[in-house]
């Protein structure tokens, strides 16, 4: 009798399911997955080391391209870590406008697991629609940084600017005529403000079209009901974090347990799932979206009512205005010092952590009292989660692979960082 | 949250009372020092009696120029050396016992704590045991120090590189390995493939690093004087 002898397979690093450059070696009983070992790497710049060679404010833009699908949340993770060390708050105009850009950030996160889980597992028009979403948010991006992705918004100390009085408006072309024009213009006569609180009256019928058309559709839940199955015990000796420990059941959610900024003053609630399958992990972010929006509905009351500074007064960290360097020489010696030198943070270590969209964000920084960090460690929550893929594939089909990286929601940029 | 952490640093405290090295509460971070070989003792004594069932993070740390300004070491160019001036130029002392350290973050759930474990890593090569089988999350954050800081791990099933390309030599994040690099690739059209040669550029450091010991707080009171 001829042997018969298992199929090894190599997935990615060019699949479009991959999600980003993750070679998945697969060995096969059939369609049966035996064994999957993940080779990662091939994103990987160094960024911790990186960051040991720049002052302390010129790593903030690397951590943009972490994940570079949650930008700002990084962001936060790092500056919080420096502030730590400083022994400084930033002011709470500018507390509110990182939570409230936090869960802009989590939406576009959400929105973009979503488009990509679903055209992975077979509906195409899923990434369409959270397309349409993506846009509106990436435009506040826009508007507060001047950049749709890696903004480089928050800075120790605080954030870059205020948010401004308008929104960039679209232009007449050839492709848009007198009336289209007027109607994509319609929502951006105002503040930024405005267009965000009318993106959270639009935003809770968006999800309900989209759930229209996976939560009870047939497919959708054959694909995911059932697959990927991690128990809580488990969960938790994998180190899971985020929707994918609160899928497995487990109430964990750091901006309600150990709340940062101005977390401990909004009011929102921690979906969790009960079976620890794909499925429920599809729930759990659904409803993140919905919670988010909520949460920034109650930071946009609270910035219209409380103008002030966004950025603390101290030029020693912070610095100084554009028109006062023009005039002052205390500020422009301020300026040359911060841009030359950069500023020493005392010694010590500390590790912040963030309710990151994908789950536990940390930055662990030591400093030796020098104007670079000694030692930065990124601590990134998908790392945890591709460890445990072969543990969450073993035994399914092929074809259920693609469902368990998209339920995992992978990127390169923080696993390889 | 004070309080908290002093109560969970007493009760450390006395049961590690024989073990522990250091312990110290920094900007309510707890962290413990123990010797590389009570590492699976004192793990499974924290997972078990206190609760911590989630690594959440592992890593290496290389203490080789802690505490150096860039004028200091040997590596870098002379662009700054005319700035060297012996009155910003303060080293701060290196306490750290060895080169290498592991550093285990671990969180309770249940209890909603976190604690820092140090371990500083003896031998050469640096070599610790594994506690893949305390916490299964350790499976890969240990593959990445071996891969980055060529730390051994005692026990653990697979310790292949894991960040670094196929073939790579040398450990990147270790201080004495060059941010640029050692090789450099490149094709050959002659040979029609892809070669490794030295790197042909020159390590440049833009923003020499500076030790200023209490700059920020010294002169943060001063400001606060004057405003």
């Amino acid at each position: 009798m001829a042997e018969i002898r298992n199929y090894t397979m190599n997935f990615g690093p060019q699949h479009p399911a991959a999600h980003g450059v993750l070679r998945l070696v697969l060995e096969l009983d059939g369609e049966v997955i035996e064994r999957a070992d993940p080779h990662i790497g091939l994103l990987h710049r160094a960024t911790e080391k990186l960051a040991e060679s720049k002052p302390f404010t010129q790593s903030v833009p690397y951590m943009d391209r972490l994940d570079y699908v949650s930008m700002m949340c990084n962001e936060h993770a790092y500056v919080m870590a420096i502030e730590k060390l400083l022994g400084v708050t930033p002011p709470i105009r500018a507390q509110y406008i990182r939570v409230m850009f936090d869960e802009i950030t989590r939406i576009l996160n959400h929105l973009m697991w979503l488009g990509a889980h679903a055209l992975d597992v077979g509906a195409m028009s899923m990434f369409l629609y959270a397309f349409r979403e993506r846009e509106d948010l990436m435009d506040c991006y826009e508007a507060v940084s001047g950049a749709r992705l890696h903004a480089a918004y928050y800075r120790p100390g605080g954030v870059y600017r205020d948010l401004p009085n308008e929104m960039s408006q679209y232009q007449a072309s050839k492709w848009h005529n007198e009336k289209d024009l007027k109607r994509m213009n319609e929502n951006r006569q105002g503040s930024l403000l405005d267009f965000i609180e009318d993106f959270t009256r639009r935003f809770p019928a968006c999800v309900d079209d989209y759930e229209t058309l996976l939560t009870d559709n047939r497919i959708w839940k054959q694909r995911t009901v059932g697959i990927g199955v991690v128990s809580p015990e488990r969960a938790l000796q994998l180190g899971f974090s985020g929707p994918m420990l609160r899928g497995s059941g487990i109430e964990w959610d750091l901006r309600k347990k150990q709340p940062y900024e101005v977390y401990a003053e909004m009011d929102f609630d921690i979906p969790v799932g009960v079976e620890g399958d794909s499925y429920d992990r599809y729930l759990v972010r659904m409803e993140e979206l919905r919670q988010s929006n909520r949460i920034i509905k109650q930071c946009v009351d609270w910035l219209r009512q409380n103008p002030g500074a966004v950025m603390l007064d101290d030029h020693k960290i912070t610095p100084p205005k554009r028109e006062a360097m023009k005039a002052d020489m205390e500020s422009l010696i301020h300026h040359f010092k911060l841009f030359t030198e950069g500023y020493c943070v005392p010694e010590g270590e500390v590790y912040s952590a963030i309710e990151h969209p994908k789950g536990e964000f940390g930055i662990y920084l030591i400093s030796d009292g020098a104007n670079k960090p000694y030692r930065l460690k990124i601590r990134a929550p998908g790392f945890a989660h591709l460890a445990a893929i072969e543990e969450m594939v073993k035994g399914h089909m092929l074809a259920d692979v693609v469902a368990v990286i998209g339920t995992q929601d992978i990127v390169f940029g923080e696993i390889d960082r | 949250m004070t309080n908290q952490y002093q109560t969970l640093l007493d009760a450390v405290q006395v049961r590690f009372s024989d073990k522990a090295h250091s312990l110290h509460l920094y900007l309510n971070e707890l962290t413990l020092e123990v010797a590389a070989k009570d590492l699976l003792t004192v793990a499974t004594v924290l997972r078990d009696e206190f609760n911590f069932e989630q690594l959440i993070d592992l890593c290496g740390v290389d203490y080789l120029e802690y505490g150096q300004a860039d004028w200091d070491t040997k590596r870098g160019n002379t662009g700054f050396s005319r700035g060297v001036s012996k009155a910003i130029n303060q080293a701060t002392e290196n306490r750290h016992q060895e080169r290498f350290a592991v550093v285990y973050h671990l969180l309770s759930i249940s209890n909603n704590q976190r604690i820092r474990l140090r371990i500083y890593v003896p031998d050469n090569p640096p070599c610790l045991d594994s506690v893949i089988d305390v916490w299964n999350a350790a499976n890969w954050f240990e593959r990445e120090a071996f891969d980055l800081f060529g730390i051994l791990f005692n026990g653990h099933p697979d310790l292949r590189r894991l960040l670094t390309d196929y073939g790579f030599v040398g450990h990147p994040f270790r201080k004495d390995f060059p941010l640029i690099g050692e090789v450099e690739m490149r094709y050959d059209p002659n040979k029609g493939r892809v070669v490794y040669e030295p790197v042909s550029i020159e390590p440049r450091i833009l923003v020499p690093r500076v030790i200023r010991r209490d700059q920020h707080s010294k002169m943060t009171q001063g400001e606060q004087k004057h405003g």
